[in-house]
C-alpha cells in the first residue's frame, strides 16, 4: 500500500475521467440523434455543430407520427419525407409480442422436461439442441424464407414472429441451467403428495424461477425489438413493416437528395425511447441481466 | 403476482383434471409428459433449425431460382465458388472488418472492466455503458450516418474544428469499412465491458490480497492474476463477437450497402444480394454452407488457442 500512496489518488483521477469519456462516447450520439429531432426542419442548415437543438420543436415528432394536418402548410417543403411511423412502432409492438411471448413458454415447458423429467431421447435431443445454437442465420435464412414463402405468410405478422415462437436454443438452454440450480427436493415431495407435473409445472416451477424468466424476457425483448434481417426479408409491406426495416426504406427513398435528418432522428428517438425506458425504470434487473447473458 | 399465478393455477388445474379423468395414467407418466411438454419447442426446432439445415445444404446442390424446379447439379456451386473472386474479396473483407473490430472492441471492454471494479459499483454508469448494445443495429448506423454527413454532419465539424477537414467516411474506399467497424464497437464495447465486469468479480480478491504484500505492481497483478481468471469469460466473449462479426449486415444494408465498390461486400451481404437480386438460391445457399464450416473452424481454432476447457482457479 504504502508505494502506491501518492500515485494512486492520481491513477484514480485519470481513471475516472477515462471512465466518463467512454460515458460520454456512449451517451453523445443518443444525444445529437435527440437534438436533431428537436431541430426544426429549415434550422438544420445551421446547427450542424452545435450541441444543442436550433429553433426547438416537437414537429419532427408530431409530423412522423401523423399527428399533423395533412394540409399544414409546413408538411409542403421540399426535403420532407412522406413518413408514417406511428404504424411502424405498433407492428413493433405486435411483432415483439407475438414472438417473445410463446417463446418464453414453450421453451420453459422444454426447458422443464430437460431439467427434470426422464423420457427416452431426452439426452440426443438437448445436444440437439445446444448445436443449434452453432447454426449461423446465413445458412437459416434461405430455407426459411423459402418455407414462409411456400405457406403464404410473406407479409404477414405469423410469418414475421414464427420462426421465434415456438423455440430458441438458447432460451431453452438459458432456462434449463435455472431449472436444474434449485434443489428438486420439494418438487419430488408434490409429487409424493400427488400433484401431477402439469401443477408442479405451473403451481411451482413457474412462480419459483420468476426472476429467471423476467431476466430472459428481458434479453428476448431487446433483441427481438431490434431484429432486423428477418423482419427485413418477410415483412417489408408498410402495414406489418416494424421500426428498424421503415427506418430503413426511408433512408434507401431518400437517396436521390438531401435525407429528410429531422424527421430520420425523430423516428429513431421513437424506436430507441422503450429501450431507455426499460433501462430507467428497470435499470438494475436489465444491467444484471444482460451481465448474466454471458454465464454458462 | 399473486393473482396472475392463481389465475395460472387455476387454469393449470382444470387442465390437469380434464386429463386425469380422461387418461389418467398417461398424464401419470414421466416419459409421456416428457415429451407432451417438449413437443411444441421440438416442432420450432424441427422446422426452423434441424430441417432448414438440411435442406439449406440440399439447394447448395442445385440451380433455383424460386420460380422453376431446382435442377440438380451436384458439387457444380462448390466448384464455382472456388474461381469466384467475388467470393474471395467478400471473405477478405469479411476477415478484415473483424481484425478492425474484434481486437478493438475487447481491449477497449476489458479497460471499462478494470475501471468499473476498481472505482465504481454503480448500476447508473454500468446502464449509461449498455445503452448502446440496446440501440438497434439500423438506428445505431442511422445515426452514425447522420453525425458522419460530409455536409451537416456534428462530427464532421468537430473533425472540422481540430483541423482535420472533413470526410465523407462512407463513401471512401478506404474509410468505409472501419467507420462500419467503429460504429460496431461503439454499440458492443459497453456490453463486453459488462460481461468482463461479471468475470471480473468472481476472482477472489484475497489473490490480489497477498500480491500486495508481496509488492507486485498493478501491472504484475493485472498480467499475472486478473488475465488468466478472467480468461473463460474472455473466450466466450471472443468466440460469440467473432461469430457475430462475421455474419455482418445489417450496418451495411442501412449506410454503404456493398458500396463504394466492393470494400465493405462483406459475405453475408454478397449472399443475400445473390439469393435475392440475383434470385440464385442454390448459389447462395452453398456460400452460406461454406460460411458455417468456416465459423465452425474458427471457433474450434479460437478454443484451441484459448484453452478453454482449463481452469486456472482450479
Amino acid at each position: 500500500m504504502k508505494t502506491s500512496a501518492s500515485t494512486l489518488p492520481i491513477g484514480r483521477w485519470l481513471g475516472y475521467a477515462v471512465l466518463i469519456l467512454f460515458a460520454l462516447i456512449s451517451l453523445g450520439p443518443l444525444w445529437i440523434a435527440f437534438k436533431t429531432a428537436l431541430t426544426g426542419p429549415n434550422s438544420l442548415f445551421g446547427s450542424g455543430g452545435s450541441l444543442l437543438p436550433n429553433d426547438t420543436t416537437l414537429f419532427n415528432f408530431q409530423r412522423v407520427l401523423g399527428f399533423v394536418d395533412p394540409t399544414d402548410p409546413r408538411l409542403q417543403q421540399t426535403g420532407l419525407a412522406k413518413i408514417t411511423f406511428f404504424r411502424a412502432l405498433l407492428n413493433s409492438v405486435i411483432f415483439t409480442a407475438m414472438a417473445v411471448a410463446p417463446q418464453i413458454f414453450f421453451s420453459a415447458t422444454a426447458a422443464y422436461a430437460f431439467a427434470r423429467l426422464r423420457f427416452p431421447g431426452r439426452d440426443l435431443l438437448f445436444f440437439l439442441f445446444i448445436a443449434a445454437t452453432m447454426i449461423p442465420t446465413a445458412v437459416l435464412f434461405i430455407p426459411n424464407f423459402i418455407l414462409i414463402h411456400d405457406l403464404g405468410w410473406l407479409n404477414t405478422f405469423q410469418g414475421m414472429a414464427a420462426p421465434y415462437a415456438l423455440m430458441t436454443p438458447f432460451a431453452v438452454f438459458f432456462l434449463r441451467q435455472m431449472f436444474l440450480s434449485t434443489p428438486k427436493d420439494v418438487e419430488e415431495a408434490a409429487r409424493i403428495d400427488g400433484a401431477s407435473y402439469f401443477s408442479i409445472f405451473f403451481r411451482m416451477i413457474l412462480p419459483i424461477h420468476g426472476p429467471s424468466l423476467a431476466t430472459l424476457a428481458i434479453l428476448t425483448t431487446v433483441s427481438t425489438w431490434n431484429e432486423f434481417f428477418w423482419p427485413f426479408l418477410i415483412g417489408r409491406e408498410e402495414s406489418v413493416r416494424v421500426i428498424a426495416v421503415a427506418i430503413n426504406a426511408f433512408r434507401t427513398q431518400q437517396q436521390a437528395g438531401v435525407p429528410d435528418w429531422t424527421g430520420l432522428m425523430a423516428c429513431t428517438v421513437l424506436g430507441v425511447i422503450p429501450m431507455v425506458a426499460l433501462l430507467v425504470f428497470f435499470g438494475r434487473k436489465v444491467v444484471e441481466s444482460f451481465q448474466f447473458s454471458g454465464m454458462k | 403476482m399473486s393473482t396472475k399465478t392463481s389465475i395460472l393455477s387455476e387454469h393449470s388445474a382444470s387442465v390437469g383434471d380434464g386429463f386425469r379423468s380422461h387418461k389418467k395414467r398417461l398424464t401419470e407418466r414421466e416419459g409421456f409428459c416428457g415429451w407432451l411438454f417438449i413437443t411444441p419447442a421440438l416442432v420450432g426446432f424441427t422446422l426452423f433449425y434441424l430441417l432448414p439445415t438440411i435442406r439449406a445444404f440440399y439447394i447448395g446442390l442445385t440451380n433455383w431460382n424460386l420460380l422453376r424446379a431446382p435442377k440438380f447439379l451436384g458439387l457444380d456451386n462448390y466448384l464455382r465458388l472456388l474461381g469466384d473472386g467475388k467470393f474471395w474479396s467478400s471473405i477478405w473483407v469479411t476477415v478484415l472488418y473483424v481484425l478492425y473490430n474484434i481486437p478493438v472492441q475487447t481491449v477497449l471492454g476489458l479497460l471499462i472492466a478494470v475501471l468499473l471494479k476498481r472505482l465504481t459499483g454503480s448500476v447508473v454508469i454500468r446502464s449509461i455503458m449498455l445503452a448502446p448494445f440496446l440501440v438497434s443495429n439500423v438506428i445505431a448506423a442511422m445515426i452514425w450516418f447522420w453525425m458522419l454527413d460530409p455536409i451537416l454532419g456534428f462530427l464532421n465539424f468537430v473533425f472540422q474544428g481540430l483541423g482535420l477537414g472533413t470526410h465523407a467516411f462512407f463513401s471512401d474506399e478506404n474509410l468505409a469499412l472501419p467507420t462500419i467497424a467503429a460504429i460496431n464497437i461503439w454499440r458492443h464495447m459497453g456490453y463486453a465491458a459488462l460481461l468482463f465486469y461479471t468475470g471480473l468479480q468472481s476472482i477472489p480478491e484475497h489473490l490480489y490480497e497477498a500480491a500486495r504484500i508481496e509488492g507486485a505492481s498493478q501491472w504484475k497483478m493485472f498480467s499475472s492474476i486478473t488475465l488468466p481468471l478472467l480468461r473463460p469469460t474472455v473466450v466466450f466473449v471472443l468466440v460469440t463477437s467473432v461469430i457475430g462479426s462475421f455474419q455482418i449486415f445489417d450496418t451495411i444494408a442501412v449506410t454503404t450497402q456493398g458500396g463504394p465498390g466492393t470494400a465493405t461486400r462483406t459475405i453475408v451481404w454478397y449472399i443475400y444480394q445473390e439469393a435475392f437480386s440475383s434470385m440464385r438460391m442454390g448459389y447462395a445457399s452453398a456460400m452460406s454452407t461454406v460460411l458455417f464450416l468456416g465459423l465452425v473452424l474458427v471457433t474450434l481454432a479460437q478454443m484451441r488457442v484459448l484453452r478453454s476447457g482449463e481452469s486456472d482457479l482450479g
